[in-house]
């Protein structure tokens, strides 16, 4: 939730005298507040969390955040199903991280692989 | 991620660590405030990579960690009730009350809502006038602006029946509480990159210069970090103590003056409680005299509820930098993501989440073998 992720304007309108844009965020299209940002134009990248627009990010900055984001999984913890996601925290679904510490990767690999290089 | 050839750019990142090895001289403990950036400190390794002398100490920047447990328990109690469609993050979903938490809440038949912004909460409250819809109002100042607007917007447009759980607190008035504690031993602060795009950074060249702490204002790509990092072990290597933005490509001095604006107009600062950490004094803010009718523990009488937190969770060590999460005895055995103790072991951004999803095996040493004091060719 306090992730902000940076979205490009398609295009701005208005909604009960509110600012409102649809924003695309790499690939996932949302609705916008922008009065926050209000001379945000349609093009531009900017900051946004939890449905408001809050920074203006120029795009080479937006574009690599949105990748690296992407590679991350962070997109998907961002939009992806809630409930589903809960649901597998609960054991009710597919937790991700077994409880069977074997099965977990070790990340001291990192260490020992940068003295090597 | 875990070699630096998956760094965004390799080579920029082998530079700044080879500055960072050719700078320090002395042991160094710095604090990263948000949640965000100790997420790509471990899942990165950037903690490992470092030079010895530089600790990283996780601060308490996850607004899902640090929501006391009494106002998770008047989440509950509303959500709870018939006439109610309780809106919230996703994040707060599998957060730990006295017993249960939303998830459950919905299970046993309360209307329990996940929304992606606030404003669809109203939404949900113009659809629905037969029922009283809550959003549970949760954050830092990152948070609090869109929160504000929307109990604005009900305001203008004449909702009655939405209301906020409010529970918004502000980081300046936590790394106060952490530089007076007697057992602090953070020198240098790496703040939080989004909650200053909204507020500027005009709270913080007082602190700094008062505590005598460098703050650098930092992003949470895994550069930024390390940018973050070189830029505050050269101000300690200096014996400077001032504010410096790295993260300049998202943060503006003044902030977001229309955000701050409407923060003025909606909130007024208070004490707030932080959980497994205490009251810290006005460390957060609270609906203003004018929006006092949408405020839902008073519409829904809940503000008596007191909780304890369960004493083998030791969160709010973990939240203050007192211990790493693999130091609580009930890490990774009574306390886990799937039956978490607390609320850092619940969010995505919580400290305790982070060291079991990534850190699992180095569950003694912090660091393993020190590296050579530069790892770059």
């Amino acid at each position: 939730m306090c992730l902000a992720v940076p979205g490009r304007v398609l295009d701005i309108g208005e909604k009960d005298g509110t600012r409102m844009a649809t924003v695309d965020f790499g690939g996932v299209v949302k609705e916008v507040c922008l009065e926050y940002l209000p001379d945000l134009r349609v093009g531009e990248y900017a900051i946004v969390h939890v449905g408001f627009a809050l920074q203006r990010l120029d795009e080479e900055s937006a574009k690599q955040t949105l990748e690296l984001f992407a590679q991350l999984g962070m997109l998907q913890e961002e939009f992806g199903d809630p409930w589903e996601r809960a649901a597998a925290e609960a054991g009710t679904g597919d937790w991700p991280f077994a409880d069977d510490i074997a099965q977990q990767p070790h990340t001291g690999d990192a260490v020992q692989e940068a003295q090597q290089q | 991620m875990k070699y630096i050839e998956e760094f965004q750019d390799p080579e920029l990142a082998r530079r700044l660590l080879d500055d960072i090895h050719a700078t320090v001289t002395r042991p160094w403990a710095l604090m990263e405030v948000c949640g965000g950036q100790t997420h790509t400190i471990i899942r990165h390794g950037i903690d490992q990579l470092l030079p010895e002398q530089v600790e990283l100490i996780h601060g308490p920047g996850c607004p899902v960690c640090v929501t006391p447990l009494e106002v998770i328990d008047k989440a509950l109690e509303i959500a709870s009730r018939p006439e109610v469609i309780f809106c919230s993050f996703g994040d707060m979903l599998r957060v730990p009350g006295t017993g249960r938490d939303l998830f459950q809440v919905r299970s046993e038949g309360g209307d329990v809502r996940v929304v992606y912004s606030p404003l669809d909460a109203l939404r949900i409250a113009q659809q629905n006038p037969a029922r009283e819809v809550v959003f549970f109002g949760i954050g830092f100042e990152t948070t609090a602006p869109p929160n504000a607007m929307t109990v604005h917007q009900a305001k203008k447009l004449g909702i009655p029946n939405f209301s906020l759980l409010v529970s918004h607190v502000r980081v300046p008035p936590a790394i106060e509480a952490i530089m007076t504690s007697p057992s602090c031993r953070v020198q240098a602060f790496l703040a939080a990159g989004h909650v200053c795009s909204v507020m500027g950074m005009g709270e913080y060249p007082e602190l700094a210069a008062r505590h005598r702490v460098p703050i650098v204002v930092t992003g949470f790509e895994p550069l930024d970090i390390l940018e973050g990092v070189r830029r505050a072990v050269r101000q300690l290597e200096r014996g400077e103590y001032t504010v410096d933005n790295a993260y300049a490509r998202a943060v503006r001095p003044e902030g977001n003056p229309a955000a701050l604006a409407m923060l003025e107009d909606v909130f007024e600062v208070t004490d707030r409680a932080w959980r497994g950490i205490g009251v810290i004094p006005a460390s957060g803010w609270r609906l203003s005299a004018r929006y006092r009718d949408y405020d839902a523990e008073h519409r829904f009488s809940v503000t008596d509820i007191a909780t304890q937190e369960p004493a083998e969770c030791r969160s709010g060590e973990v939240l203050q930098g007192l211990i790493k999460p693999h130091e609580c005895e009930a890490f990774g055995t009574t306390c886990t993501p799937r039956n978490p103790l607390g609320a850092t072991m619940v969010s995505s951004e919580g400290a305790c989440a982070a060291y079991y999803l990534y850190r699992r095996l180095d569950l003694a040493p912090a660091r393993t073998a020190p590296l050579e004091a530069s790892p770059v060719v």
